[in-house]
């Protein structure tokens, strides 16, 4: 039987690996790729957590679904201010981005 | 179905997903990179299917695997030159990025193994937990408690201010 805590740790272990590439990471576009993979861990939590402990109840998966939404609206936010950014300075290492304010 | 052949899939599916996740966030190559995380968002998926949430599965693929990683690979070619290869920060950050990580690992792991989780007894994790598309729709689209129409219209809303700030950032002067 597949136990809760297999999923705990996948997550957990995939939340961390994000965290890990948006310290390291300089590209804009790949800090956002690194985010994108706390946000997937996070949900996992959710509707694991759901399911296990609250098998009669809907809450974790309605999370997980509006999680999936914001995720989506922020990605597109963000994908267009670095688009701004690179129009403006020429490149989208995260180092650059000082200039923007000359 | 069998249960150790659904605990041999599942761990496949989670070998998979943290390999493509270190994978993803190591790549030298941003359209890797970015397909590294279209197969993550596909292996939770399959996860989503191991917990019996086929809605959230759909929902995930297309909005996920149809939307966002279309949008980063748009971006990407937007933004990126051919053959251009990842700046890197220096050796320092990584090591302190590597030692941050693993205490953060350690000590969720820590409260993670210490906690009894209360489910044990709970018999209905057995047999098919498949939600009905009704109950989602009605769930989403009720004012009662346990309902969500406000959170969903609030996300509308959102969403209409995510458009027109997307077109106002992204905008040619």
């Amino acid at each position: 039987m597949i136990r809760l805590e297999y999923y705990l740790i996948i997550s957990t272990l995939m939340f961390f690996i994000g965290i890990f590439g948006f310290i390291t990471r300089k590209n804009m576009i790949a800090i956002l790729i690194s985010l994108e993979l706390v946000l997937n861990a996070v949900e996992i939590n959710f509707a694991a957590f759901n399911r296990f402990l609250y098998p009669h109840q809907l809450e974790g998966m309605f999370f997980t679904l509006f999680g999936i939404a914001i995720t989506a609206a922020e990605t597109a936010v963000a994908l267009a201010i670095i688009i701004n950014a690179y129009r403006s300075i020429g490149n989208i290492n995260i180092n650059n981005l000082n200039r923007m304010k000359n | 179905m069998d249960p150790i052949i659904n605990l041999i899939i599942f761990s496949c599916l989670g070998v998979a997903m943290l390999a493509l996740s270190i994978m993803a966030v190591t790549s030298k190559s941003l359209l890797r990179s970015a397909t590294y995380l279209l197969l993550v968002l596909l292996c939770t998926a399959g996860f989503y299917l191991f917990l019996n949430y086929h809605f959230l599965a759909a929902v995930q693929v297309s909005v996920y695997a149809g939307g966002v990683v279309i949008l980063f690979i748009f971006a990407i070619f937007l933004t990126t030159s051919k053959g251009e290869v990842l700046l890197k920060h220096q050796t320092r950050r990584y090591v302190f990025g590597f030692l941050g990580v693993v205490a953060g690992i350690g000590l969720t792991a820590f409260v993670l193994f210490k906690h009894q989780f209360l489910y044990e007894s709970n018999t209905s994790m057995v047999g098919d937990q498949e939600i009905s598309m009704s109950l989602i729709g009605q769930t989403l689209m009720g004012t009662g408690k346990y309902q969500y129409l406000l959170p969903f219209e609030v996300l509308s809303v959102l969403l209409l201010a995510c458009i027109i700030g997307g077109i106002l950032i992204a905008r040619k002067k």
